[in-house]
């Protein structure tokens, strides 16, 4: 594993179900995590969703893959963005997210919030910032 | 294809992961595991209950690297290390002690 770490960035647009690509995106993040490689999840528009606590998919007869956000941290991906605009767009708050944490082994195992919430053009910042930007 | 558990038919898929999650029970746990040639003793049975509790809670079955970690943490070193984990499921602890769990192949698991 000598070669350089490349900065990932999954960007997820689209609301959870409905289509499946929050849930591909998902398990494409667990696969590559195992590559080493430096990954992070950006959500806006209405892929803030994706994130909402208490998602109840039963009479949607689909799979609630919500809780495996909160694997996240088994794999060291640890920084999910969210932008702020696309939360406030559509009435939501952080407080409607699901509480998603890792523990930090560079310090002590605290446990951490990987949720970062970012402004419009923070999150332009984040994406200028990467190596490669997968949208879904 | 199936397992029989005192009569009662399991479903499986052609690799023997069962269909129906909540068609598991311990008997049947013990049946896949002779069909895997191993001997459950109380240590294959802490992993096979570690995947399923992290299953529960995550919808997940994880990857073995995530679950050497794990077990590491709540196990000890002695456990939690890849060379004790693949003596006690010799074809991959992940995928072995997945399907004899009753859960799904891990994500990522060729």
């Amino acid at each position: 594993m000598s070669e350089t770490v490349k900065k990932f960035l999954y960007v997820n647009r689209k609301a959870p179900y409905g289509t499946i690509y929050a849930q591909e995106s998902l398990e494409v993040v667990l696969i590559g995590a195992a590559f080493d490689q430096d990954v992070s999840m950006a959500f806006l528009d209405d892929g803030v969703f994706q994130l909402t606590k208490g998602q109840d998919t039963k009479d949607a007869g689909l799979k609630n893959f919500s809780p495996t956000f909160r694997a996240l941290g088994d794999y060291e991906v640890t920084k999910l963005y969210v932008e702020q605009e696309s939360l406030d767009e559509r009435g939501l708050t952080l407080d409607d997210l699901q509480d998603i944490q890792y523990e930090d082994e560079d310090d002590d195992y605290a446990e951490k919030s990987s949720i970062i919430v970012v402004s419009r053009s923070g999150m332009a910042d984040v994406m200028a910032d990467q190596d490669v930007v997968l949208s879904f | 294809m199936a397992y029989d558990v005192n009569g009662a038919i399991i479903e499986h898929d052609e690799e023997g992961y069962i269909t129906t999650l909540s068609e598991w029970s311990t008997e049947l746990a013990d049946i896949i595991a002779v069909s895997e040639s191993i001997e459950m003793g109380e240590e294959h049975w802490a992993v096979v209950n570690f995947l399923r509790e992290y299953y529960e809670e995550y919808q997940i079955a994880p990857a073995v690297r995530v679950l050497i970690k794990a077990i590491k943490k709540s196990m000890g070193p002695d456990v939690g290390n890849n060379k004790y984990m693949y003596e006690l499921f010799p074809y991959g602890p992940a995928k072995q002690a997945c399907k004899i769990a009753g859960l799904p192949k891990p994500t990522g698991c060729v």
